[in-house]
């Protein structure tokens, strides 16, 4: 485990060495806010609550957080940095749980710095808080989620470009799973248990609880399994491709 | 003590590295000679760890590389081809980072010292490593390498790249460590042997073509006028 901290700090460092980390925390912040107090009307609404905020999150999510997870391995692969790390004393599962922690925690940096809203609303009105802090850890499971999908992607290829690609389509699919644009195609024909079963793999079935304040223990087990199952695919992948 | 047995990777139908065995002991330098493409770098990757061999064993100081990688790792000091690193992290960083998977707890401190003064890289250790010269970061890699004082190093061509000062630096660096080391050199650089090298395998289309010392080997093909360069290019064309 102390491999897996080593390996995240080294990560978390190099982020901020280069200004993509800065650019893309302004534009994370840009966008969130944007999306807020336009799209998502936070002042017609009347309401002082975050959901404006929240319900815009997996679709900021689909296209930035493949952007930070391209580089997790395709970058690696690419400098050839991927055969010094693998012949270091370390295990292929302590550097895949290193890396994607590290870009875990860069998220929840961008995503703590939101925190002026928090205070907005708090100010405007009396929310409820604990609804809002169920809504962000919410927030970070779908990140997660986005992020081991995106670090699969990123294994799978040396190009970044083609793993932010690839990244954006496997999270899109999981995205629109629970939407009625793919439940409709299924329900012509399909069982209903088969309709049910695609819709609970979507992220938005298992976000929307969540953001709403209810942190319900399937829920968690959703991210969970999901998280584990691509970061396992991804150590599978980069197993058989590391040296291609 | 670095074994192989019947070391083989094969690729679909082409084998890249073909039943190769040999054994090398403390106090030896081993140069690996061959064209490009001869299965030089693949066999070095699989003492490393880094790639799987198809069939056959290798082991470093007695652990086997792929049923005990970790303890085959930590005897290991390795120089990948090309010496790659992390490009925006500075030289110290870098030269942390590894020491701290090296897992050097209190000698930490004195080992990083050690491998910056050995290499003389005080003036660059606030610079990122890419934006360094070309001779500076295969020394930086040898640094890495070198880190945990292993009793076993693999280099990938030390000495590529590298102007003749830089060149000589190296083989020097070689010459210091290899009494109580084991050192496998992969070159291309036929003087280099002659420098270095105490044992010489010359490795062709994945196999082991000649293993001799570098007097051996000339006295074996006639001693030739063209020296090392006509044996190798007798036996591998």
């Amino acid at each position: 485990m102390r491999n897996v901290g080593i390996i995240m700090r080294r990560e978390l460092v190099s982020y901020f060495a280069t200004p993509l980390a800065y650019i893309y925390i302004l534009i994370f912040l840009v966008l969130s806010n944007l999306f807020t107090f336009y799209l998502g009307g936070f002042f017609e609404r009347g309401q002082a609550d975050l959901t404006p905020f929240f319900s815009f999150h997996p679709w900021l999510y689909l296209f930035l957080v493949p952007a930070i997870a391209m580089r997790l391995w395709a970058d690696e692969r690419r400098s050839g940095s991927v055969e010094l790390l693998m012949t270091l004393p370390v295990t292929l599962w302590e550097a895949v749980l290193g890396k994607f922690l590290a870009a875990w925690c860069f998220i929840a940096i961008a995503l703590a710095l939101t925190f002026p809203l928090w205070i907005t609303v708090n100010y405007l009105g009396s929310p409820d808080n604990g609804a809002i802090a169920a809504a962000y850890v919410g927030s970070l499971l779908l990140a997660a989620g986005f992020l081991a999908i995106g670090s699969c992607a990123s294994a799978l290829t040396r190009n970044p470009v083609v793993a932010f690609i690839l990244g954006v389509t496997g999270c899109f699919v999981f995205l629109v799973a629970g939407y009625p644009l793919v439940l409709d195609a299924f329900r012509g024909w399909a069982p209903q248990v088969l309709v049910d079963a695609v819709s609970s793999l979507g992220f938005l079935t298992h976000f929307d609880a969540i953001s709403k304040g209810v942190i319900d223990a399937r829920d968690l087990l959703y991210f969970g399994m999901l998280i584990a199952y691509f970061l396992i695919a991804t150590a599978v992948v980069l197993d058989v491709r590391k040296s291609q | 003590m670095i074994k192989t047995e019947h070391l083989t990777k094969r690729y679909d139908s082409l084998a890249a590295v073909d039943d190769v065995s040999f054994e090398v002991r403390p106090g030896e330098v081993l140069g690996f000679l061959g064209p490009n493409g001869a299965g030089k770098t693949t066999t070095m990757r699989m003492l490393a760890g880094f790639i799987a061999p198809t069939a056959g064993r290798a082991s470093i100081c007695g652990h086997d590389v792929t049923t005990d990688p970790l303890a085959a790792k930590a005897s290991l000091g390795y120089l990948p081809e090309g010496a790659p690193a992390y490009g925006e992290m500075k030289v110290w960083d870098f030269l942390r980072f590894i020491a701290r998977l090296r897992r050097l707890a209190e000698r930490e401190r004195e080992r990083l010292d050690f491998v910056i003064g050995r290499l003389q890289l005080e003036q660059v250790l606030e610079r990122p490593i890419e934006t360094l010269s070309k001779g500076f970061r295969r020394r930086v890699g040898l640094a890495q390498a070198i880190m945990h004082d292993p009793p076993v190093l693999i280099l990938d061509e030390p000495t590529d790249g590298l102007d003749p000062n830089q060149k000589h630096e190296v083989r020097t660096l070689i010459n210091e460590m290899a009494h109580e080391k084991i050192l496998i050199i992969s070159t291309h650089i036929l003087e280099e042997v002659d420098a270095v090298c105490t044992r010489a395998i010359i490795i062709a289309r994945g196999r082991i073509v000649a293993d001799n010392t570098p007097k051996g080997l000339l006295a074996q093909a006639g001693n030739p006028p063209g020296g090392l360069d006509a044996v190798f290019r007798s036996i591998t064309a």
